[in-house]
Order: structure tokens, then C-alpha cells, then sequence
């Protein structure tokens, strides 16, 4: 039997499921423009301080809206038993997770690309500016996705795994953070910007590998 | 190749090793914290530049320099845990962790103290003061993943990943740091740094590091017999050790 139908399936159930509940779908979106329609408000509308705040708040924002999302990566899967039948079923489980993470990528990312223009205006980023931010959130955000999935499949068997997801995911998103907002800065002083979205590649590729084994047997571990 | 590591997989062989241990590691720690501090807080010579502040650096560097290496012993007991399934060693990897935290701590707080008078203030973001910070979260991290599953060796499993997760970001987070420190920081007066110290501090500072690991040692092992106590209080040696060892004679004597 060949293996590539049996995952397809699974994306598309995946895809089915998202796109049932439009509502939920553009919640960690509309909390990502929210926090950053904050921060002219709290720090002073000087289209410079915004310009030089702009990048560093556009990624914190990804991140806390990521971790919002990222809580029902599994849960619902995990409560109703979908996880357990993937698991017992002849696809790999880390084939498995890597699709639904995509998926998940797919659905609460890729929206945040398409409003970045709107951001950059916002923040009065100028247009190499916007150019590397888009590189890096193209290239970053998978790689919040994956890392994030490993503790979200960790935590996902406990009853209230919100915050503690944000403590174990937070220093561990730390060096995208720097490489991310550095890349931008570069771009802002006309730099190369091309070491910075070297090293985030690197690192993508580096999670692309590990983290599908690393995050389905935590998901074993989880139904123990 | 490593089977005369698994008898210790056995919670009883464990807790007797730890016994067997304890001792040579308590001697070190007393002997070598005494003599670390009192040679270096009343012998040493002071800092011509610094004057007498400088002898904080007796308990400040041997836990900054010991806090990234115990949480590398503790994601090694996670991971020995995952490929050979022992609760020993999740066992002491849990025991192992509030140790290095404590220590982290003790050298963010000891920078912080030493930092005031010599930079002028308490906290500056300079990339080692970061990285220990965020290595601070790490081990509440691992510490809080434990506490918040009812089934320990699901949580030992759990928290042995987390803990590798740690360790591969370990470099990256160092790396990144400094550079983000050297794009960012205008002003350095870190650039003191470390100046080539003279022997007669040197020796000292090297003695209390042998004690700090002694003192890590013990902490670490006393807190396994602990966790191991606990665990299995079901067990018969256990109940044999509780009621025949001197926890009885005590009572008596009272």
C-alpha cells in the first residue's frame, strides 16, 4: 500500500476541520494586529520610534499569537481519539505530526503574511524593511510551528497547559527572535541582510529533520 | 558496554551508590568551600582596582561557570532515561534541577550585587547576564513540566525532552545572544571582563569551584535519596530501612 494517500487524507481532514470554524480561524489573527495597534498607543505615534520598534514588536506579536493558536494544535484530536488512531494506524506518526503541523503552519500563518502589508504600513516600516520581515516571518514562522509542536504534544494530556506552554516556549523561541529583528535592522541600514535569514534557514532545516520524531514521541508519550 | 551501569536502574542498588558517594562529595564541599573562602575573603590580596568587592568573584564565577554544566548533567540523566527507560535516572535528573537553578539564581543575584558598585547598576543587558537569564527559564521550564503531570514517569519522559530541547538550544541561544549584544550595546564597560588574575586569586577561586562541585554533588544526591524514598515507600527495603536504621534509635532516644 503506498503511503502518500493515507497522509493526504490526513492534511485534508486537517484542512476540512480548520476551515469548519471560520470564527476560530481568525481569532490569533485579529490578537496579532490587536497587540500591535497597542503599541502606538502605548509608546507615542513618532513615525521614527515606531520605525525603529516596528520589527521587534511585529515578532512578538507572532510569537504570543502563535502560542495562542498553538494550544489546540492537538487537543481536540487528543480528547476525541484521532491522535490515537493515527498512531495505531500502518502511516508513520512522524509523517503524521509533520502534515498537521504544516497544516496548522498553513492556517494561522499564512494569513498573518498576507496582513503584513498592512502592519509595515502601520509601523511605517520602509520597503526593505518589509522586504527582509517578510523573508524572515516566511522562514521563521515553520520553525514556530515545529519547535512549538513538541511542547504543545508534551502538555497536550494536561487539563490547563497554557501558561506553562509559554514558559517552556518562550526562551526557546529567544534566538529566532534576534536573528529575526537583526535581519531587519540590517535591512533598515541598508545592510546585508543575508547571514541573518541564512542562519534562521539553517535552523529551519535543522528542525525540519529532528523535531517530526521529537514531537510524535512525545505524542506517545502523552498517551502513556 | 555499559552493563555495569544497569544494576543502578534498580531504585535499592541507586540509593546505595548514592550512600557510598555522599561522603566523598560532602568532604569536598566542606573542605573545599572552607578553604576556598577563607583564603580568598580574608588572605587573598585585594583588587588594586576594585578594593574588596572583587572577592564576591569566590562565589559568583564557580556557580556561573558550574550552572550551564549541571544543566548539561541533568539533560544527560534525560536522556540516559529515554534510551534506556530507567526511572533512576529520571529520577535524579529531577533532583538535579533545583540544585542548578538555585544556582543560576545565586549568580544572577551575586552579578547583580557585584554589578552595582563596579558598572554603577543592578542589571545590564550584556550577553552572558542574558543567556544565564534565560538559562534560568530553562531549568523552571523542566522543573514546572515535572510538577504538572500526577504520573511521574510520564513526567520524567516529559520533562527528559524538554530538557534535551534545552540543550541543543543551549549554543544557539549563547551564540545569538552575544551577537545581538555586540549589534546592540553602545556603551562597554563590560570590556573589563577577565583581566589575566594573579595567582594568588586564582588559586582560591579554583579551590571553591572544586567545592561548589562537591556542594552540587551532595545537594543532588541527598534530593535523589529523597525522590527515591518517596517513590517507592511502598517498597519492602524501604520499609525495612525506615523502621530498622537509626530513625528508630532516634525516636528511642528522645
Amino acid at each position: 500500500m503506498n503511503t502518500v494517500s493515507p497522509i493526504m487524507s490526513v492534511m485534508k481532514r486537517d484542512l476540512v476541520l480548520a476551515f469548519r470554524q471560520k470564527a476560530e480561524l481568525l481569532q490569533p489573527l485579529l490578537f496579532f494586529v490587536m497587540v500591535i495597534t497597542l503599541f502606538p498607543l502605548g509608546i507615542g505615534p513618532g513615525p521614527d520610534t515606531l520605525q525603529k520598534i516596528g520589527p521587534g514588536v511585529i515578532w512578538v506579536a507572532a510569537i504570543l499569537s502563535s502560542l495562542l493558536g498553538m494550544d489546540k494544535l492537538f487537543r481536540d484530536d487528543f480528547n476525541d481519539g484521532s491522535l490515537e488512531q493515527l498512531q495505531l494506524s500502518n502511516i508513520s506518526l512522524s509523517w503524521g505530526m509533520f502534515v498537521k503541523v504544516l497544516v496548522h503552519w498553513c492556517v494561522s500563518f499564512l494569513p498573518l503574511l498576507f496582513i503584513s502589508p498592512l502592519l509595515a504600513l502601520f509601523l511605517n516600516l520602509t520597503t526593505p524593511m518589509y522586504w527582509s520581515l517578510v523573508f524572515t516571518l516566511v522562514l521563521g514562522t515553520p520553525l514556530l510551528s515545529l519547535v512549538g509542536a513538541i511542547a504543545v504534544a508534551l502538555t497536550v494530556g494536561l487539563q490547563r497547559g497554557g501558561v506553562l506552554l509559554s514558559l517552556l516556549l518562550l526562551p526557546v523561541f529567544i534566538p529566532l527572535l534576534i536573528f529575526a529583528t537583526s535581519a531587519v535592522e540590517s535591512a533598515a541600514l541598508g545592510l546585508n541582510y543575508l547571514p541573518q535569514i541564512a542562519i534562521i534557514g539553517a535552523m529551519l532545516c535543522f528542525a525540519i529533520a529532528i523535531t517530526p520524531f521529537a514531537i510524535s514521541y512525545a505524542i506517545r508519550v502523552s498517551h502513556h | 558496554m555499559f552493563t555495569w551501569l544497569h544494576p543502578y536502574a534498580k531504585t535499592e542498588r541507586a540509593y546505595a551508590l548514592c550512600n557510598t558517594l555522599l561522603p566523598y562529595f560532602f568532604i569536598t564541599a566542606v573542605a573545599g568551600l572552607l578553604v576556598g573562602f577563607v583564603w580568598g575573603l580574608l588572605f587573598a590580596p585585594s583588587d588594586y582596582q576594585q578594593g574588596d568587592s572583587f572577592r564576591i568573584i569566590y562565589v559568583h564565577v564557580p556557580s556561573a561557570i558550574l550552572s550551564m554544566s549541571t544543566y548539561v548533567a541533568m539533560a544527560v540523566a534525560g536522556f540516559v532515561g529515554l534510551v534506556w527507560q530507567w526511572k533512576t535516572a529520571y529520577m535524579s535528573m529531577i533532583a538535579i534541577a533545583p540544585v542548578g537553578a538555585v544556582l543560576t539564581f545565586i549568580s544572577l543575584f551575586t552579578g547583580a550585587a557585584w554589578g552595582k558598585p563596579m558598572w554603577g547598576t543592578w542589571w545590564i543587558w550584556d550577553a552572558r547576564l542574558t543567556s544565564q537569564l534565560i538559562l534560568f527559564f530553562l531549568y523552571l521550564g523542566v522543573m514546572a513540566l515535572y510538577a504538572a503531570f500526577s504520573d511521574k514517569t510520564q513526567a520524567g519522559k516529559s520533562a527528559a525532552i524538554m530538557a534535551l530541547v534545552g540543550v541543543i538550544n543551549i549554543p544557539i541561544i549563547h551564540f545569538s545572544v552575544e551577537w545581538w549584544n555586540t549589534l546592540h550595546q553602545g556603551a562597554t564597560i563590560t570590556k573589563f571582563g577577565q583581566p589575566s588574575i594573579a595567582t594568588s586569586m586564582l588559586w582560591p577561586l579554583l579551590i571553591s569551584i572544586a567545592g561548589f562541585i562537591g556542594l552540587i554533588g551532595t545537594l543532588s544526591l541527598m534530593n535523589l535519596k529523597n525522590q527515591i524514598l518517596r517513590r517507592e515507600l511502598h517498597r519492602p527495603w524501604v520499609t525495612e530501612l525506615l523502621t530498622s536504621s537509626e530513625l528508630v534509635s532516634k525516636k528511642g532516644a528522645k
